[in-house]
């Protein structure tokens, strides 16, 4: 017991300690955060009239926003598989920093569900037998408990592995190699459940296509994956992680798969709506070309389109692929396409044109944007945490003292230039 | 404001109440303007769901009720909890032939519903459309406003909550707290929604509507004759719906719903589907009816008809 504590004050000690970057990075997510706040304390006394969502389009930036990054979550994790598959070295280090942002999507994605309810003071409604919880009957429901286990799940793991890996141990793989399996079909249930909350509204003919959940993980196994390249390039620059190219090619070539079953769907069910031409085509009018004069979707979405196409070629052409430049344009312009596409341009079509045919444009207001910066603040800040934590148990640089009990701090400034790197002692 | 729990050795033996409470404070400071309120938000906030409440919990609830809505508007208000009467089935008949699209039933309802007047909140909408495009909600206007209706190739259809015998909105609830009763009509339990508006996305008649802001409701207006489950004033952040004016109707056995009674052409009809004489069966009987949407398979208990 007495071990666990002094680990937990040693990761307190280590989150306050860092260079002048990291002082930097923390206290300017702390500022949005800040802003994020005051926004939401403003939307509370006002009541969500002060967002752009009304009777018609009930739904709006905030389910964009966490239906985009419920992707983003079960996307990280699923990199495990490939990382299993190729026999990728430092596979360890790939699962937790995947699980660790699945972690951090995760907080994201339950704040804003928080920030979009009318009535965040009746939460407790929700927990079954204090609230009473509509299991199995609504599919929000089913969303509550898988989201909230898949958070758990991955903390676990996360910590595990780290803590194991802090007592200079092996995880046991008895333990560690369900959990891991395990939670590989639950990153596709929290999509595969988002995507049925969506689905299942037979009043809503955009949404209810039954196209609408491999879609869903087809599209976020291109945005997690994209980040997650992203960040292996920063973190193997300045920290001591080091990540194999090849590992980030792969990760790559596989993202250009997943985009093209993204476009042969959506192109499956644009070939289905327009050719049938039924009054369900009026959505997608709407989102595509506008309808009667309304328009405001349609720059977003192809510019999109056009986004995830040339990200699609760079990626699929091994020598755009293999060079870093063009690899992070192409991540860059994924993660962009697949927000527009998986966040606004799926919810707002849904409502619009609404279900007795009127059309009203929605777009999002300050107070929206800012708690919705807030928010995307928070879940960075709490990403920055546990890496914080876990990089330096990952290199050896923080661990557990020879007397057993005490911590070793031996990195304490996280970010780094890679010259300041090679000067420093190095336990293994 | 209420008093948070003192703060000594127990702070770290707290039970889970008392958690919810210390919660409850900062968002209640935040959500709830009233600072006197005390005691009855403590007792508005751990309120069960309505189907969980026993006789004496229903009646301290309405007691906390009616005297925090007869404080505020200045007049008694009575809030009932009447149960549905045995051997009925609501069921309504809208004679298109004859809606002339004058939106006094709109109106009608907002008075007997205390819906909020800014913004305004309207149960029923009133659709003009083109007579040689039949029932094309596409190409439905909500927002026609000449001097003089009706107007020349249009012909009007007045939408509200279809009381559906096969709810989506009801489905949809992560809390059921929404529901279908006995008597047919689906009621909102204003409490204990959480203002997901999950129901809203369900319903394909747009029937349900959120409260944006707290209710701009002036006293004069207010309609004291009130249910539980119906016109009672709702709180910011809930949705709330056509109801068949509940409160008449299951009060008074037969009484008419508002916009049945205001509409000056006779369009619209209501009555008990299980009795075999009253005139909704009439209705159904001997006009052709047909249900909006029939193939989302709702089946409401609201029929269309054209009488002549
Ligand atoms: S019309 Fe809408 S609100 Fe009314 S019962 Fe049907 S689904 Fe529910
Ligand atoms: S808005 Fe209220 S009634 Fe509608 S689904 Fe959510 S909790 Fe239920």
């Amino acid at each position: 017991m007495r071990k666990i504590w002094e680990f937990f004050k040693g990761t307190l000690v280590l989150v306050t300690k860092g260079s002048k970057a990291y002082y930097a990075w923390i206290v300017s997510l702390l500022v949005l955060m800040a802003i994020g706040a005051a926004a939401y304390v403003y939307q509370l006394q006002n009541g969500l009239i002060v967002t752009g969502m009304r009777d018609q389009a009930s739904w709006g930036f905030y389910i964009s926003n966490f239906t985009f990054l419920v992707g983003v979550a079960a996307a990280a994790v699923l990199l495990v598989i490939p990382a299993y598959v190729y026999k990728w070295k430092p596979i360890k280090e790939i699962a937790v920093l995947g699980e660790m942002l699945a972690v951090s999507a995760m907080v994201m994605c339950l704040l804003f569900v928080t920030v979009d309810i009318g009535r965040p003071d009746r939460f407790w409604h929700l927990i079954p037998k204090i609230g009473i919880l509509n299991f199995p009957q609504s599919l929000l429901a089913w969303d509550v408990v898988v989201l909230n286990t898949y958070l758990v799940l991955n903390l676990v793991i996360a910590v595990y592995i780290c803590y194991k890996n802090y007592n200079r141990e092996e995880p046991n793989p008895n333990f560690f190699n369900p959990m891991i399996l395990f939670s590989i079909p639950a990153a596709v249930s929290i999509h595969t459940v988002t995507a049925f909350l969506y689905n299942g509204l037979a009043a809503r003919p955009f949404w209810n296509a039954s196209i609408l959940a491999p879609r869903f993980l087809a599209s976020a196994f291109c945005s997690g994956p994209a980040f997650m390249i992203m960040l292996f390039q920063v973190i193997r620059k300045y920290t001591r992680v080091e990540i194999k190219d090849e590992a980030i090619f792969k990760v790559a070539e596989l993202i250009a798969y997943s985009m093209f079953i993204n476009l042969f769907l959506l192109g499956a069910e644009v070939f289905k709506e327009y050719y049938s031409h039924t009054i369900h085509l009026a959505p997608m009018e709407y989102l595509f070309q506008g309808l009667k004069g309304h328009s405001d979707l349609v720059p977003y979405i192809w510019t999109a389109m056009f986004f995830n196409v040339a990200a699609f070629i760079l990626f699929l052409v091994p020598q755009t692929r293999e060079n870093y430049v063009t690899l992070n344009i192409g991540c860059v312009l994924i993660f962009i396409g697949v927000y527009i596409e998986k966040g606004l341009g799926l919810v707002i079509p849904g409502l619009v044109p609404d279900v007795l045919g009127e059309i009203f444009e929605y777009s999002p207001t300050g107070t929206e944007i800012l708690v919705s910066l807030g928010i995307w603040a928070t879940g960075l800040f709490v990403y920055t945490l546990l890496l914080r934590v876990a990089v330096p148990i990952l290199t050896g640089e923080f661990y557990v003292g020879d007397d057993g009990v005490k911590p070793v701090i031996v990195d304490t400034e996280f970010i780094r230039k890679a010259d300041a790197l090679a000067a420093q002692s190095y336990r293994d | 404001m209420p008093k948070p729990g003192s703060r000594d050795g127990q702070a770290f033996r707290m039970s889970r109440r008392k958690m919810m409470k210390g919660v409850a404070a900062v968002l209640g400071a935040l959500v709830l303007p009233e600072k006197d309120a005390s005691a009855s938000v403590w007792e508005a906030f751990f309120q069960k769901n309505f189907r969980e409440l026993s006789r004496p919990e229903l009646e301290k609830v309405i007691a906390r009720l009616e005297k925090e809505y007869s404080g505020r508007f200045g007049k008694a208000v009575k809030v009932r909890a009447t149960p549905p009467i045995e051997g009925v089935l609501y069921g309504y008949g809208l004679d298109l032939s004859r809606c002339i699209g004058c939106r006094r039933c709109a109106y009608g309802c907002i008075q007997e519903n205390n819906q909020s007047r800014d913004p305004q909140i309207q149960w029923i909408q009133v659709l003009q459309l083109n007579k040689e495009r039949g029932v094309d909600l596409e190409e439905a206007e909500l927002y026609y406003n000449p001097a003089k209706v009706p107007e020349k190739g249009h012909f009007y259809m007045p939408v509200q909550c279809q009381q559906c015998e096969r709810p989506p909105c009801v489905k949809v609830c992560p809390v059921q707290a929404t529901w279908k009763e006995r008597d047919g009509i689906t009621v909102v339990d204003y409490n204990w929604c959480i203002g997901c508006r999950y129901c809203m996305a369900a319903c394909p008649y747009g029937a349900r509507h959120f409260n944006w802001k707290k209710a701009g409701l002036p006293a004069a207006e207010m309609n004291p004759e009130t249910h539980y489950l119906g016109n009672r004033p709702r709180p910011v952040g809930v949705v709330e719906k056509c109801t068949f004016c509940i409160q008449r109707v299951r009060n008074t056995p037969g009484r008419y719903t508002a916009c049945v009674e205001v509409c000056p052409v006779g369009a619209r009809k209501f009555g008990n589907l299980l009795d075999p004489e009253s005139e909704i069966r009439y209705v159904i009987e001997n006009k052709r009816v047909f249900i909006l949407k029939e193939d989302l398979n709702t089946r409401p208990k609201f029929y269309y008809f054209y009488a002549t």
